[in-house]
């Protein structure tokens, strides 16, 4: 496993140049330029409609750019190949705003296809492993249930459980506290910040919500709606008190003048 | 109280007075705004307008509305609107509604477009259809290829499932079809060739329909209706809740993890389903030539076998695998193309269906032809 002590110099892990976002004729974002380093816990944040969750499926190979591109370690994503695509998305764990989860399968099936698909455990050693990934997200003794049998923050969680599956060196989440009670949206925040240690991976976050923001975040970046573009990029904590422009500062202060 | 009324009242020379009486609720409508623009069409020299709320009763949204009109008539008609005469309520409500400017752009898209414009969109659309199709064709060949060479991946459980759902969990639906079938065809020519006295040629009649014709049509529509639906639902239903998103990022692919066992266990069982059929069918028409016509089942049965060759009964079969590849492909298309909504899903459900009978069909017509071209 990583450590985030290692190394104690910042090193860059993915890489976003001139990245522009459209649907059709309509642009949603232009000219991103961010660079999120190994063990941030890096938030995407800004009004809602802004293109937060589009940005998040530009990075995760979704979508292409329509302009612009994305690199992983130095190396660009949209050009790769297919297969080194693969390859590198291997290494990414994606959880989703709805879950995602496959509703066919029970959660230990959910959490052993990226198992069984990436490595040459035996059927056996694949469902002890995802029993040992479900009981990292406290969902132990629900590896037989279905999806749609549990709670929605359970499914959160499995949906959890599935993205750590093959240990990946990122993590993307979108929207992960959304629907959740304060309670529960408050464990996650400490799972995640549990496994940037344990697993030494890299974090992404699509949020609006302050709480997490503050408390786990130590890096982000704000999309702007009406200008289409980023408009601050650095520490939420920082950004709230100093960030140049009105909207970042009323935005993480809820409102209120600053 | 009585429903909500307002009159004119000349306060001064420059002023009229609006007076509300009555209770202003939903449920009682709203008076028309008719009564001021008449009335000020019928004054000259009048610079304000006011509110006169002594007479008012219970009120509620409908006077904010109300008062919201006559606000843009006043500001149309550049008279100045005391408002100060209203509940203080319906002031802030006034005032909330007011807060946030009108967009003017958000109601660009609902602009009339001219007949042209729609022709061309419409035409814009037929050829994004036409490419989406041959985009899904092309990359469910690359899909069958990679099958073939043993490299495409889904979960041997999900197609025994898939081959129980399109195979045996059909059958009593088809049964009930081809009965029904074999059995009409069997009145229809009973009609006609008892006329003749040549009644023991409904064996011919059917034996020949079900086998060359109907077994396969009736057995494509339904699974048409049933199946490919189900699968254009069941993909639809992924898309929305992100399933489909799931499987690439983990860099699997949904053709080959999703569709391929759906197409497989479709195409696999429509022959089985479609033989079933015919001898189903052909079961029917004899329960009406043996039970209304009274020919003897031995006999029926002789003359069905002298007229069903193996050349009208493999002929059915064909049409019936061709079937359920289209079947399998419309339906498995719509789901993996259906939008991200409810109803999106729903759309896809009904497209799946609309383009699986309209292919059926034109396939069975090319076969028409085809067969008939080459003397079968």
């Amino acid at each position: 496993m990583r450590s985030v002590s290692e190394d104690s110099q910042p090193s860059v892990h993915l890489e976003i140049r001139d990245l522009t976002m459209a649907y059709g004729s309509f642009v949603l974002q232009r000219d991103l330029n961010f660079t999120i380093n190994r063990g941030d816990v890096f938030i995407i944040m800004g009004g809602s409609g802004c293109g937060k969750s589009t940005l998040l499926r530009h990075l995760v190979g979704l979508k292409d750019p329509a302009k612009g591109d994305v690199f992983y370690s130095g190396e660009s994503f949209t050009e790769s190949e297919p297969e080194r695509r693969r390859e590198i998305l291997r290494g990414v764990g994606v959880t989703y705003q709805s879950g995602g989860l496959w509703s066919s399968m029970t959660l230990a099936e959910n959490v052993g296809v990226p198992l069984g698909e990436y490595t040459d455990l035996t059927p056996r050693e694949v469902s002890e492993v995802a029993g040992f990934k479900l009981a990292l997200v406290g969902l132990r003794g629900f590896e037989d249930f279905y999806p749609s049998e549990i709670s929605g923050g359970m499914q959160k969680r499995a949906g959890l459980a599935r993205a750590i599956a093959l240990d990946p060196e990122v993590l993307f989440f979108d929207e992960p506290s959304a629907g959740l009670d304060p309670i529960s949206s408050r464990l996650l925040d400490d799972l995640i910040l549990e496994l940037r240690d344990s697993l030494g991976a890299t974090i992404v976050i699509v949020t609006h919500e302050l709480a997490s923001i503050f408390a786990i975040g130590n890096n982000s970046v704000f999309l702007d709606a009406k200008t289409r573009t980023m408009i601050a990029q650095g520490d939420p904590k920082y950004l709230r008190d100093h960030a140049e422009h009105d909207d970042v500062r009323r935005f993480l202060r809820r409102g209120e003048e600053a | 109280m009585a429903a909500g009324e307002i009159a004119l009242v000349d306060s001064d020379s420059a002023t009229v007075a609006i007076r509300l009486s009555g209770d202003w609720q939903v449920r009682d409508g709203m008076p028309a705004l008719a009564v001021l623009e008449d009335g000020m069409s019928s004054r000259s020299g009048v610079s304000k307008v006011e509110f006169d709320v002594t007479e008012l009763g219970e009120w509620d949204s409908v006077l904010v509305t109300f008062a919201l009109q006559v606000s843009d008539f006043c500001a149309s008609h550049k008279l100045e609107l005391d408002r100060g005469g209203l509940p203080e309520g319906a002031q802030r409500l006034l005032g909330l509604a007011e807060t946030v400017p009108e967009k003017s752009d958000a109601r660009s898209a609902e602009q009339k477009s001219s007949f042209l414009a729609r022709v061309g969109t419409a035409a814009q659309n037929g050829w994004g259809e036409a490419t989406g199709m041959l985009a899904f064709i092309g990359e469910m060949t690359m899909a069958v290829g990679r099958l073939l060479r043993g490299r495409a991946r889904f979960r041997m459980v999900d197609l025994g499932l898939m081959l129980q759902h399109s195979g045996a969990d059909a059958l009593p639906i088809i049964t009930l079809i081809s009965l029904l079938v074999g059995s009409i065809f069997a009145f229809v020519g009973a009609v006609q060739l008892e006329q003749f006295g040549a009644a023991i040629y409904v064996a011919d009649l059917v034996g020949i329909a079900m086998t060359r014709e109907m077994g396969a049509m009736m057995t494509a529509i339904v699974m048409a209706g049933r199946t490919g639906a189900a699968f254009a639902a069941q993909l639809g239903s992924m898309k929305v809740n992100q399933e489909i998103d799931a499987l690439e990022t983990m860099g699997i692919s949904p053709l080959d993890y999703l569709v391929l066992p759906r197409m497989i266990a479709l195409c696999a069982m429509m022959p089985l389903l479609c033989l079933y059929a015919d001898f189903v069918g052909i079961l029917g028409g004899a329960a009406v030539g043996v039970g209304m016509l009274g020919i003897a089942p031995s006999a029926y049965a002789q003359q069905t076998i002298g007229a069903v060759t193996y050349t009208h009964l493999i002929g059915g079969i064909c049409k019936a695998s061709v079937y359920g590849v289209l079947v399998a492909l419309s339906g498995c298309m719509r789901g993996m193309q259906s939008g991200s909504s409810a109803s999106a899903v729903g759309d896809a459900t009904t497209a799946a269906v609309v383009t699986s009978i309209v292919l059926v069909v034109c396939a069975s017509g090319v076969f028409a032809v085809l067969f008939y071209a080459l003397g079968i």
